[in-house]
């Protein structure tokens, strides 16, 4: 599933002239698709430093809720503390929403071990299709690449009319895809962060309303 | 080049830091308290925001396609995902690039 997304990064960083070696390292590194795609783009806008790191942190604030939840469901007597803290730096929203599904049947003891496994590959696998999508992004002709790029927003639009159940995900998408534009005409370099603040306060204001 | 790895390298322990810190308070905060809740409606704002610009406005290769281009491959994404198959990601994010190369050949 994350591959699509993995590849159009690729070819979105190749379109904007960042090194490969950076592009792939960001999949390793940094491991979250929203805040590699804000990186990439906020740095094509020529943003300040202190912006793009806003808006970096603000779209990664989710991992904190995240390991909050899945943590005291693989702590075990056995392993190391220091464990925990890199299984921390392998999650990422599907192999969270892969492991919450998969834990109720593992033993508690082997939840960590299984975790490591399943995160291991899909890291590894993803930043290859980082590279493969960089690669095809480079070589093939100006079209085709154009095609490639147009798969990040695709993959975006899709997974996020895809959530509209929950009601969380569907006011913070509409709230934040009139707010994203909006900002952009008003101040482009700061528009990420704060058209995400702005967009998110007023989803959570509708959200408390109802 | 360098300050590229330098962003890169902050970019990462700033998400880093939220990672390690939920782990480190795992024990003792709730999840799905108040303040959880705007966060994650700001982390969808943020990329749906993101998104919708690269769709409306964009910067870099998309702006050399017209926004009706964008919208007939948005249109195709959508129509595979939800109706030809059974939201199979893959397919209709595939169908909406392939789409927009058909828009683009079938002009020039």
């Amino acid at each position: 599933m994350l591959i699509a997304g993995y590849f159009g990064f690729g070819a979105l960083a190749a379109a904007h002239d960042i090194p490969l070696a950076i592009a792939v390292a960001s999949t390793a590194v940094l491991w979250a698709l929203p805040a590699q795609i804000v990186l990439v783009e906020m740095h094509t806008l020529a943003a300040p430093l202190a912006a793009t790191v806003l808006a970096v942190m603000l779209s990664s604030a989710r991992f904190l809720p995240m390991t909050l939840m899945l943590m005291p469901e693989m702590r075990d007597p056995r392993h190391r503390p220091w464990k925990y803290y890199v299984a921390a730096h392998l999650l990422s929203l599907s192999g969270w929403t892969m492991a919450v599904a998969r834990f109720p049947q593992l033993p508690r003891a082997e939840r960590l071990a299984w975790f490591f496994g399943f995160a291991l590959v899909l890291i590894t696998v993803n930043a290859a299709a980082t590279a493969a999508g960089y690669l095809g992004a480079d070589r093939l002709p100006p079209l085709a690449r154009l095609a490639l790029v147009f798969m990040v927003p695709m993959y975006y639009l899709l997974i996020l009319t895809g959530a509209v159940r929950d009601r969380t995900a569907a006011l913070g998408l509409a709230c934040g895809a009139l707010a994203g534009p909006l900002a952009y005409l008003a101040t482009p370099e700061w528009s990420v962060p704060l058209g995400g603040l702005a967009g998110g306060t007023l989803a959570y204001l509708m959200l408390k309303r109802t | 080049m360098i300050e590229l790895w330098l962003l890169l390298a902050i970019c990462s322990l700033s998400t880093y830091l939220w990672r390690g810190s939920g782990v480190l308070l795992s024990a003792g905060i709730d999840p799905r308290g108040e303040a959880f809740t705007w966060i994650a409606c700001v982390a969808y704002a943020i990329i749906a925001g993101v998104v919708s610009r690269m769709l409306l406005m964009p910067t870099g290769i998309l702006a050399e396609t017209t926004l009706v281009e964008r919208a007939v491959g948005s249109a195709a994404a959508l129509g595979a995902y939800f109706w030809l198959t059974k939201r199979n990601l893959f397919v209709g994010v595939a169908a909406g690039a392939v789409a927009l190369w058909l828009v683009k050949i079938a002009l020039l």
